[in-house]
């Protein structure tokens, strides 16, 4: 009989912070910028320059590990791991491994046979590095440091994940937290949100974990997906053929589905860790920590149960509306403006993300104004406009968050409710249809559909279609 | 004891610090290390049983920056400390992944 094998994963995920600036220095995080235009002396590493921890990354990281039950280090500090690559101007990267800020916490996640604990091991402050493009006129390489001292947490789970489903709940759920936080926008495509996944197989039952690789380079959830598919079989196929799994960094090609050994640096991997004698400890009073915790906003679980009881959501719903941040304060906005959550929530649920689908984007790219879909349902609440014009409408405030008043009256689109030119209409489409009209004088109903579509026709869509159909029965 | 500093260690250090030395340099470089490692020795004579970590020389912690931009565009001036530089970047050699 085949062995059964048994995934065993854990995660390594870095997000930036939401701060204004960056974690030492002055510079501004947005982005964008010109290479360059975002540093300063501290931010490319010049000899002399001192760092100055910014106080909001303190509060944001120590914000996550509150809300991810985490155990506080009150007592906290900041070390050098030290490397040579042109993406760090120090020769170190600051960060965190001797007393990180927050340990020992945990995520509970939805899994097929219940809930489960992923325990988190800490949580660390570290700085960003900036970036490096590879010039083909020169054969060289050109580095850009405004990402250079971004600021970031690293997340690290222990090894508690046993497939890809597990993984992708996990991430979702931390993802959720940090946004409703506000601590990071947490797009993966956009680098906001990245996570390393290190990979063992064991056989069932065993007590031993295997040996693991690290994955760099997963930039989507199908992407996580596929490499941890790809690399378990890999490693399953490697022990099979009596063969060791080496441990080592290894790069996924998405497209090539297949995880490569990054090509190892000519040295060890001697990070040489040692406190680093330019920033003074952090000491986090009793005070600080409280106030950090009162300040927690409502989470997604609860968000999700008041939607449940305040709006009267169906839970499910619910649950669509509040995964992401951006739908949710969108949903409560336009409430706060129409009263009337089931009509917002059915806008959100059929036709936004009908809309993200086609287009290719995560909710966190809404940009429309609550306001002009508060003023699209008025519109249609009071006959103003019909459903597929509606429609139409909805289509440009989600593209350029036009006023659908304005837009409407200029590309007259508004309903005609004047009872006489409707009149005129239905007695001219009875009259040309004589056929269809006797069908239905002699019991066939149903025709009634296409004697109202067309007289819709001829009114160029503006017309009521309840209004039509009534008038026309009168008629007959 | 103090662990003895061999060519080993020194090569390796030498590596990680992307330092080139030639063999009296190499010979320097051992016995200023295995003065350091002595002094080590001699510290642990103390007896430290009670003693906190000193995690820093200054008694002070809590240093904080407000979270406000306070740096404008100098990247010219920056970039005049680079050797190379191309197109508002650092020019460095070439690195693969
Ligand atoms: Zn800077």
């Amino acid at each position: 009989m085949a062995k059964q094998y048994e995934t065993v994963i854990g995660l390594e995920v870095h997000v930036e912070l939401a701060t204004k600036t960056k974690i030492f220095c002055g510079c501004t995080t947005a982005f964008g910028g010109a290479p360059n235009t975002h540093t300063c002396p501290v931010c490319t590493g010049m000899p002399g320059s001192l760092p100055v921890l910014n106080r909001q990354v303190v509060e944001y990281a120590m914000a996550v590990g509150l809300a991810a039950n985490c155990q506080i280090n009150q007592y906290c500090k900041f070390d050098r791991k030290n490397y040579f690559y042109p993406d760090n101007p120090q020769n170190y990267q600051i960060s965190q491994l001797y007393l990180p800020i927050c340990h020992d916490g945990y995520i509970e996640i939805e899994t097929g046979s219940g809930k489960k604990q992923v325990r988190i091991h800490e949580i660390h402050m570290e700085e960003d590095a900036g970036k490096l493009i590879h010039d083909e006129w020169e054969d060289c390489s050109l580095v850009d440091y405004n990402r250079s001292g971004v600021p970031l947490i690293e997340i690290v789970s222990e090894p508690d994940m046993r497939s890809a489903e597990e993984v992708t709940a996990y991430l979702d759920k931390l993802r959720l937290l940090i946004q409703y936080i506000g601590a990071s926008d947490c797009k993966l495509q956009e680098g906001s949100m990245r996570a390393d996944v290190n990979l063992s197989v064991r056989e069932v039952g065993a007590e031993e974990f295997g040996t693991r690789t690290e994955m760099k380079n997963l930039n989507s959830f199908k992407a996580i997906g596929r490499a941890i598919e790809g690399e378990r079989a890999r490693q399953i196929e490697l022990l099979e053929e009596g063969k060791a799994v080496i441990q080592e960094t290894r790069r996924w090609d998405d497209n090539k589905e297949y995880s490569y050994a990054m090509r190892s640096k000519e040295d060890a991997k001697d990070y040489r860790y040692f406190p680093d004698p330019d920033l003074l400890p952090v000491n986090i009073s009793d005070a600080w920590m409280n106030r950090v915790k009162d300040a927690l906003p409502e989470l997604q679980p609860q968000r999700q149960e008041r939607y449940e009881r305040e709006y009267g959501l169906p839970a499910y719903d619910a649950q669509i509306i509040t995964a992401s941040k951006k739908m949710a304060d969108i949903f409560e906005e336009t409430v706060a403006l129409v009263s009337n959550p089931k009509k917002v929530s059915n806008w959100l649920m059929v036709e936004t993300m009908r809309l993200l689908k086609e287009k290719n984007q995560e909710p966190e790219d809404l940009r429309f104004d609550p306001e002009n879909l508060a003023k699209l349902i008025r519109l249609t609440e009071d006959g103003s406009v019909n459903s597929s014009v509606a429609k139409e409408v909805f289509e440009k405030i989600f593209t350029d968050d036009i006023d659908p008043e304005v837009y409407v009256t200029e590309h007259g689109l508004k309903t005609v409710n004047d009872d006489g030119a409707l009149e005129e209409v239905v007695c001219k489409v009875l009259e040309e249809n004589s056929k269809v009209v006797e069908e239905y004088r002699s019991g066939k109903e149903k025709v009634l559909g296409f004697l109202v579509g067309q007289v819709m026709k001829a009114m160029k869509g503006k017309a009521n279609p309840a209004k039509a159909g009534e008038l026309l029965k009168k008629k007959l | 004891m103090a662990e003895i500093i061999t060519d080993e260690t020194i090569d390796y250090v030498s590596i990680l610090a992307k330092l080139k030395l030639t063999e009296a340099e190499k010979e320097d470089a051992k016995a200023d290390m295995q003065k350091m490692l002595n002094y080590i020795d001699k510290l642990d004579e103390l007896d430290t049983s009670g003693v906190e970590p000193m995690s820093h020389v200054f008694s002070f912690d809590n240093v904080f920056r407000e979270d406000v931009v306070t740096n404008q565009d100098d990247r010219d001036a920056m970039l005049a400390n680079a050797p190379l530089a191309k197109d508002g970047q650092y020019k460095v050699p070439k690195t693969v992944e």
